[in-house]
């Protein structure tokens, strides 16, 4: 009977990996986010755009409960990762950040090695059950962030020590290393230099063929470059949400219009 | 009108002379700097003093004048009987052994020619008071050498000490009945023959305390291992107990009324004097509890309640430094909470709280006032203890209550050696801190 279920949902939602219904968010009193409805398909790059101070990334950390660790942080609606609610009481957010995997916007890696930084996950996960496994798996992340190149000689060094793009990159590793299925970026190339950026924005193209990807991103150009899907968030609002090309050529909402003009942001 | 008015005015000031306000706020800054090297230089001046003072004070201590002295040990004043039984010879008092001392003395100025007007018994009275004794320990661990005759080394007497040391002068002794003039004239004259001599005293650093009669017998040895038994407790209680209470405080607790109250009080308990604890120790654990009076086990409870909060204001600033991308970071990856804590956070405050432990130790191990209440001086701490279980429970003094316990004393021998102890104690200190940043730099470089 569950197995029954759970294969409808499946075939249900072969179209929306997360789907998000009536989300609101609130901090303390203020809300955040007003009624958000996104379906964030599978194995597509979904960017989110909008003003400072939009709600884009503050939905962004919905999707992997992150807002759990802002004690103010409320969150209403129902957000279903494969046709499971989220923010189910059954659903413990640890087990669901390694399905959901993030990058931050400022590159964080750990003070430790490279090696150790790609590794750590798969190690509290029991990814690998020999030295030889947890290499392979080190390798392929690397090789995945389009990192491994350049790091495969030293991967005894210190993460901290690399270039800012290349922490990122290293990020990306760490987070793609847990095999998660989702992959959120909260603006990733904002602390990036245009070539990094460019690094980056070409690995997200290439990550999309494994994962489904959901950006937040200031840069529209950047939106228009790597996504496939936009949504435009302003002032807590859902304005628009659709094929980014249609988005950015032919916008419904006279704000989404504006935003995409300069008129406003 | 006005455009043609403004350049007009700029071409006035030049670049090269600094107008009023800018003279008026250098002035101020200059003024401001100077105070700021006048403070600093009042500071290295008291810093000076002080470092001078103590050494000044207290390097004689870790001298010491002892008397060289070929002993014959007389069979029939030490053994009556003749058959070299030990429980016969443990008969005789270190009264008897006196004589002997007085024997050796007129032997030896004999043998020098030393013409003196002291009889042997006054010669003998440049000896401590603890010289008998000697003897009398050495006889009994060597029974066989009764007979012989044997070179010691005694320490000479605080009075003749301080006299080679320059505390005690001719015109200091006119009041005092321990020494006269001819003492010292023989003191002089067996300096010159090499029989009183001063040497570094390990003693002073290794040894027990002594009576208030043998000043020149007294050392910080024991005191010092009360102190390591105490810093012992301490550390093995404060560390674990001050790191758990942090990292729950700062990391698991939600912000609520009641952890407010906790924060606060626990800062305030950082600020109650150090008497105040040692009046609950003397309630709680020894009146209460009854743990035993004077035990560094009951000193180390007490410091313990007195270093938990600087452990903990320190270890939750070095918690709070780590920046929350690192926090972030491990759980995106889906470590869980305490993972994130313990894999990422703890590592990189562990500097933090090393340096805030051994600072907390430093202090405790300066503390005196709240030994005074349970009764950690007032008493000679004359046996090391002989093991683990003795050092934390058998009455014993800790090094600061042992400087305290000396300079309270009246003899002026026992104020050199307080200044002495000081100089111990800071070198402990000192060392401890050096060792924090040592161990801090390392770790640093790690991450």
């Amino acid at each position: 009977m569950n197995d029954m279920t759970r294969l409808e949902n499946a075939l249900d939602v072969t179209e929306a990996k997360i789907s998000a219904r009536g989300v609101q968010v609130f901090y303390g009193d203020t809300q955040a986010i007003r009624d958000v409805d996104v379906e964030i398909a599978d194995k597509t790059v979904t960017a989110l755009i909008g003003p400072s101070g939009c709600g884009k990334s503050t939905f962004l950390r919905c999707l992997n409960r992150m807002n759990d660790t802002i004690e103010s942080c409320r969150v209403e609606g129902t957000i279903l990762l494969d046709g499971e609610d989220i923010y189910d009481r059954r659903v413990d957010p640890v087990q669901l950040r390694a399905k959901v995997g993030m990058v931050f916007q400022k590159p964080n890696p750990f003070p430790k090695s490279i090696y150790d930084n790609v590794a750590y996950g798969p190690r509290i996960h029991g990814l690998a059950r020999t030295r030889a496994e947890l290499d392979e798996i080190v390798e392929r992340a690397l090789r995945r962030a389009a990192l491994w190149t350049e790091a495969k000689d030293r991967l005894s060094e210190p993460g901290t020590g690399l270039s800012g793009g290349q922490q990122q990159r290293l990020c990306i590793a760490r987070a793609v290393a847990t095999e998660p299925e989702v992959l959120l970026m909260d603006e990733p190339c904002s602390a990036l230099d245009p070539i990094a950026t460019a690094q980056v924005e070409e690995l997200i193209d290439e990550l999309r063929q494994n994962y489904s990807v959901v950006i937040v991103t200031h840069s529209m150009q950047q939106a228009a470059r790597v996504s496939q899907k936009t949504a435009f968030f302003h002032l807590g609002n859902l304005v628009e949400f659709g094929e980014t090309g249609h988005i950015f050529t032919n916008p419904e909402d006279p704000r989404t219009e504006a935003y995409i003009t300069g008129r406003i942001g | 009108m006005t455009d043609r008015g403004a350049p007009a005015r700029r071409t006035q000031s030049s670049l090269f002379a600094a107008d009023r306000r800018t003279a008026r706020r250098n002035a101020v800054e200059a003024r401001f700097r100077l105070y700021g090297l006048l403070a600093i230089c009042v500071g290295l001046l008291m810093l000076a003093v002080l470092v001078v003072t103590i050494v000044t004070r207290g390097t004689g201590a870790f001298q010491q004048s002892f008397v060289t002295l070929t002993v014959e040990l007389t069979a029939s004043k030490l053994d009556k009987s003749g058959t070299r039984h030990l429980e016969a010879i443990k008969k005789v008092s270190t009264f008897g052994y006196a004589p002997l001392l007085a024997a050796a003395f007129e032997t030896k100025a004999a043998d020098l020619g030393i013409d003196t007007p002291l009889n042997p018994k006054e010669m003998a009275d440049l000896l401590s008071k603890d010289a008998a004794a000697t003897l009398r320990d050495h006889v009994l661990a060597h029974p066989e050498q009764i007979g012989q005759s044997v070179e010691f080394r005694f320490l000479a007497n605080s009075r003749v000490d301080g006299y080679l040391k320059g505390r005690v002068s001719r015109d200091s002794i006119a009041d005092d009945k321990n020494i006269s003039a001819e003492q010292l004239d023989f003191v002089d004259a067996l300096v010159a023959a090499g029989v009183i001599t001063k040497t570094f005293n390990w003693d002073f650093i290794f040894g027990a305390d002594a009576s208030d009669q043998r000043p020149e017998a007294a050392g910080m040895g024991v005191a010092m291992l009360g102190s390591l038994a105490m810093m012992l407790v301490v550390l093995v209680l404060s560390l674990p107990i001050g790191v758990a209470a942090s990292i729950y405080l700062e990391e698991f607790a939600p912000r609520t009324w009641w952890t407010d109250v906790i924060e606060v009080n626990i800062s305030n308990l950082a600020a109650v004097p150090s008497i105040v604890f040692g009046i609950l120790g003397l309630a709680v654990f020894i009146n209460y509890m009854h743990l035993p009076m004077s035990a560094p086990l009951v000193g180390g409870l007490v410091l313990t309640l007195m270093t938990l909060p600087t452990i903990i204001i320190s270890t939750r600033a070095s918690l709070k430094a780590v920046p929350p991308s690192i926090r972030d970071a491990a759980l995106g990856v889906g470590a869980s909470k305490m993972q994130s804590v313990f894999h990422h956070v703890l590592p990189l405050a562990a500097p933090g709280i090393l340096t805030g432990t051994i600072i907390g130790l430093a202090q405790a191990l300066g503390e005196t006032a709240p030994l005074l209440l349970i009764g950690m001086v007032g008493f000679i701490a004359s046996n090391p203890p002989d093991s683990i279980a003795g050092a934390l429970l058998s009455p014993n003094s800790a090094m600061p209550a042992q400087i305290y316990e000396w300079a309270k004393r009246a003899d002026p021998a026992f104020y050199e050696r307080a200044w002495g102890g000081i100089i111990i104690l800071l070198a402990f200190l000192i060392t401890m801190n050096t060792v924090a940043v040592i161990l801090r730099r390392r770790f640093e470089r790690r991450w």
